[in-house]
């Protein structure tokens, strides 16, 4: 195996900021930039955290763990798909909270970043859910679970996955510092 | 202690021809090979039943998923009858998700997966 770029080399290629969605921009609160290698194992830790910061923005328990859900499947297709399942490659996450506040109802946007192979964007697509079988179900749960999912290819090497989700209605939703065992919004049918 | 990933699935045999798997932390990415092996070490001839007692399990994502339908698919294959049970409301989601809550025979406990 080849080995990855030194930290030196690792600084010149991480990824400069993004430039936000229209969701971005309404961000309230500084975003949480870390960078994970690409090993199964630490799955859990990535989605522990977007799972509390979430909360903390006002989503239920249900949709925090429908969140983290999307989260890993994002990441689980970089390292499967992009990586080819090598265990030592970059992968950055950064996660933009909105707090709820008069104007808004708050949400969260997930951005992830890689070194991997480009693709073409048009060609991430789920596939057809009556089809039963094994694996390929990762693209939809990202698009069942998030409100917008955008695949890019990022400046030169490696893609780009921006998912965003707006909070329930405040009305609906633990306020921060509060959890309870979902919200109205949470309990949508999704079958 | 939490189990590692190697031994988080254990297995009961309550009856004759029945065998009860039973993971115990998240299934992920990380684990899901661990219970695919334990799956396919189960599904032997001569078994009649298998449960997968999931309600010690609080997240799943597709890589489990894709190992219960090719669970699914094996035992089928082999008449033998495969019964989920005692799913956490959030493990249930993604089947929902999924759209394959309608594909598998899920029961609430371990009792009824074993009666049915």
């Amino acid at each position: 195996m080849s080995e990855g770029p030194n930290r030196t080399e690792r600084m010149l290629i991480e990824p400069k900021p993004v430039t936000m969605s229209k969701h971005t921009q309404m961000t309230n609160s500084k975003p949480i930039k870390i960078e994970l290698v690409s090993d199964p194992m630490y799955l859990c830790g990535a989605r522990e955290l977007v799972s509390c910061i979430a909360h903390r923005v006002g989503f239920g328990d249900m949709e925090c763990s429908k969140i983290a859900l999307a989260l890993d499947e994002a990441l689980c297709n970089v390292i499967r798909h992009g990586y080819n399942k090598a265990t030592d490659k970059p992968i950055w996450l950064t996660i933009y909270p909105q707090k709820p506040d008069d104007s808004t109802f708050g949400g969260i946007e997930i951005v992830i970043e890689d070194e991997a192979k480009q693709i073409n964007p048009d060609t991430v697509i789920g596939r057809d859910l009556s089809d039963i079988k094994p694996g390929g179900l990762g693209v939809h749960i990202m698009r069942e679970v998030m409100d917008e999912v955008v695949f890019e290819k990022r400046e030169g090497l490696g893609m780009r996955l921006r998912m965003s989700k707006s909070a329930p209605r405040p009305d609906h939703a633990p306020r921060i510092g509060q959890r309870s065992s979902g919200s109205k919004h949470s309990q949508r049918q999704v079958s | 202690m939490a189990a590692s990933d190697n031994d988080f699935v254990r297995t009961e045999s309550p009856a004759s021809g029945v065998s009860v798997l039973i993971p115990s932390e998240d299934i992920d990415m990380s684990r899901s090979p661990v219970l695919r092996t334990a799956i396919k070490g189960a599904l032997k001839p001569g078994l009649e039943r298998l449960v997968i007692d999931l309600s010690e399990v609080q997240y799943m994502d597709s890589s489990g998923l894709a190992t219960l339908v090719e669970a699914m698919r094996i035992a089928k294959a082999q008449s033998i009858g495969l019964h989920l049970a005692g799913m956490t409301a959030k493990v249930r989601a993604i089947f929902e998700i999924a759209r394959l809550d309608a594909f598998f025979s899920i029961k609430d406990t371990r009792q009824e997966a074993l009666d049915a």
